[in-house]
Parts: C-alpha cells; sequence; structure tokens
C-alpha cells in the first residue's frame, strides 16, 4: 500500500537523511464497550482512488494503551465532558427559557447527525459546521449567547452529539450545493503553507506511517473529534486542529470558525466517508 | 465545595465468591496543587482531594492518600475479592472538608 507513496519537499530531504522510519498502522479492531465494533480502516471512498486504497483512523497510529482507553467509556477521560453536555442539554439558557430538549427531546435523537455534517444549510445559503448550527440554535431559538468557537461549552455538546452517533459511518454530502465548498476545501488541502512549504497532503497523504521525529504520523482522519488529548487533557476541536498543524507549518492561520476552515473541514470529513463517526477520541 | 464533582465507580454487578474483581473509579475534580499562580502573580490556592478509600461491608479493602502532583479527575483501578454478597462504599475527602461517597453492590453466585 506504500509503493504509490512519494517522499517529497524539505521535509522527505530531512527525513531520508536521518534514516526513513516506517512504522506501520496498526492491526487491530476497535470495539466500543465490548459491545461496538467500530470500522477504522475501509476502502477509500471514490474521490480519493488516485491517491489512497485505504482510509484508516488515527486510532491505529496511536499506542496500545491510548487505544484501549477509547474502547471503554469509563477508561475515556473524554466521557466526562459528555455527561457534563447532557446536563447542559436539559438545561434551559436564553431568553426563550429553552434547553436543548425542549425541540430535540432526548440527545440520543442526535444519531447520525455529526456522520453528516459539516452540511449545506438551504435557509442560510452556506455550508455550516456542527458548531455553526449550534450557535444557531442558542442566538435565533433559545436567545442565549453563543458559545466560542473552540471552546469547552462548545466541545462538550459536540461530543455529546456525536457519542450517539458512535458507529455510524461518515457520510457527509460533497455533490449538489456544497460542491463548490468541497472543492475550495480540497484546494487548500494540497496548497503548501508557511516557511516550510508543507500542505496537508504532504505529512497526511505522502507519509502517513512515518515517523516525523517521535511522533507517528497518521492520514489526518477527522472521525474521531472531538479529541481528547493526554497532552492536554481537554477536548480538542477540528479547527483548534488546524490551527495547531498551519502554525507548525510556521503560516499565519486561518481563524477557528472561518469559512477557510469550515470548507477544509468539509473536504477532511468527506477523505473519512466510510469510516465510523469515533468522537470524542482518544489521543496522545 | 469545589465546582463539578461528580463520583463514578465500575463495579462487576456479579461475581462467583472468593474471586477477585476489578474495581475503577474517577471522580471530576480540578486537583489545583497549590503550586501555580493566577494572572497577577497571586498563589491559588490549593484543591485538591487528599484521601480516597473503598470499604466492602464494613471492612477496608483500600485507603489511598492523594498529593499534589495528581493530575487532575483522579483514576483509580484495584482488584478486590469478595467472599459474600455485599456493598462497596467508597468514600473522597476533598481538601474544603467536603465527603463525596457512592456505594455499589455486588452479588455473589
Amino acid at each position: 500500500m506504500y509503493n504509490n507513496k512519494t517522499v517529497l519537499g524539505a521535509l522527505g530531504g530531512l527525513l531520508m537523511t536521518a534514516g526513513l522510519a516506517i512504522a506501520d498502522p496498526v492491526d487491530d479492531t476497535l470495539i466500543l464497550n465490548e459491545e461496538t465494533e467500530l470500522v477504522t480502516r475501509t476502502a477509500a471512498p471514490a474521490h480519493m482512488a488516485d491517491v489512497v486504497d485505504e482510509v484508516i483512523s488515527g486510532w491505529h497510529f496511536r499506542g496500545v494503551e491510548t487505544r484501549a482507553m477509547q474502547a471503554d467509556d469509563f477508561d475515556n477521560p473524554g466521557m466526562i465532558f459528555v455527561e457534563q453536555a447532557e446536563d447542559v442539554w436539559n438545561t434551559a439558557d436564553g431568553s426563550e427559557g429553552k434547553s436543548c430538549s425542549s425541540c430535540h427531546e432526548g440527545s440520543d435523537s442526535m444519531k447520525g447527525v455529526k456522520a453528516v455534517y459539516p452540511k449545506w444549510n438551504e435557509g442560510a445559503g452556506e455550508v455550516r459546521t456542527l458548531e455553526m448550527q449550534i450557535n444557531d440554535c442558542r442566538e435565533n431559538r433559545m436567545g442565549a449567547e453563543k458559545w466560542k468557537y473552540t471552546g469547552g461549552s462548545m466541545q462538550n455538546m459536540i461530543a455529546l452529539i456525536s457519542s450517539v452517533s458512535r458507529g455510524v459511518p461518515v457520510n457527509v454530502a460533497i455533490d449538489g450545493p456544497a460542491q463548490s465548498t468541497w472543492e475550495q476545501g480540497k484546494e487548500l488541502y494540497y496548497t503548501r503553507t508557511g516557511q516550510l512549504e508543507l500542505s496537508c497532503a504532504n505529512c497526511h497523504e505522502d507519509n502517513y506511517g512515518n515517523m516525523i521525529r517521535a511522533d507517528h504520523l497518521s492520514q489526518g482522519q477527522i472521525n474521531g473529534f472531538p479529541v481528547y488529548r493526554l497532552k492536554n487533557t481537554k477536548l480538542n476541536s477540528v479547527h483548534a486542529r488546524f490551527k495547531g498543524c498551519v502554525r507548525d507549518t510556521r503560516a499565519e492561520t486561518y481563524k477557528p470558525g472561518s469559512a477557510e476552515f469550515t470548507a477544509l473541514e468539509l473536504y477532511v470529513a468527506s477523505r473519512g466517508n466510510g469510516l465510523s463517526v469515533e468522537g470524542p477520541s482518544v489521543r496522545n | 465545595m469545589a465546582k463539578g464533582v461528580k463520583p463514578r465507580v465500575k463495579v462487576p454487578k456479579t461475581a462467583a465468591a472468593g474471586d477477585s474483581i476489578t474495581i475503577k473509579t474517577l471522580i471530576s475534580h480540578k486537583m489545583e496543587s497549590g503550586q501555580r499562580k493566577d494572572k497577577e502573580g497571586n498563589l491559588i490556592p490549593r484543591s485538591i482531594i487528599n484521601r480516597f478509600t473503598c470499604d466492602f461491608n464494613g471492612e477496608n479493602v483500600i485507603d489511598v492518600t492523594l498529593e499534589p502532583a495528581i493530575s487532575t479527575n483522579p483514576f483509580f483501578e484495584f482488584e478486590a475479592k469478595v467472599p459474600e454478597s455485599g456493598d462497596f462504599a467508597f468514600t473522597w475527602y476533598d481538601d474544603d472538608g467536603s465527603v463525596y461517597e457512592t456505594s455499589k453492590s455486588i452479588t455473589v453466585e
């Protein structure tokens, strides 16, 4: 599966001189709570047919303890935040005296929602992330303050909505009205940025499975977001991760919640079409 | 009382007599070490869980002293031998004097 991968650019050169370390993704099966088997590797969606054969969840690129942590809800620290969001789900906020449950009933009614976001919103005439949709609910239906895009309250709620979809395959629409946004996201994915002149693809398409110093490069799939990271002991949003990656190329980054990152999120999500929703996942 | 403290435990519902079972406990707590300073340079006072105990039918199973270096949301996993049906009682002691308790029953078949 590596024969169609090429090592390119400055980074590739750096790795070559240091001795290229190959570390394959681990062969393992993710069974959640000894019940639900999740799809963590599957055939690549049609639009990626000429770049990779198989899409692989970031879970396969992490250590044995980290993988085990995610397989059990009690051991998964991300589930603490899910529980906190469950309380918020049922608590009225804002001038209308409504909670999430006033319109949506139980949080399990959200099953399948995370799998199809970002998604075209006909009324607004734009592609929206789940965060944008939640803030729309808060402002226009509840009369409540918007949440900070990458903040704790927001990511807790995303984790709750994601947790009830675990096992549902990611299936974002890339055609129809979403197509132009998707094309923009694809453009961004392959655009080199920063002093290091790296695009997303240079690491996550050309070099996944290789070590970048002590880090095991994954395909950069986002089916596991929000991610509980052991390094900062909190839930991390997709856009915060994008920002971190772009910053690491030594570029000025787009802002979380910006149109650019929304387009990129749609494109990157579509690269994982077919993988199970995993969030909140555990990574290092 | 520290905010958002919530104890959680995982104990099997049944076991065979004399079996060693695995118990997992987690309490959400910020575990403020007392070493950090706020923006103005003032020391943030220590606020941690300083002791955790587990008893089975009144007999002590484990008694732990926690120190400030222990990270947020302390998690414990340990084994206990269950000779008979009964109740596990779990207790966490907060620096501020709060005591958090929870219990779980187990049936020996």
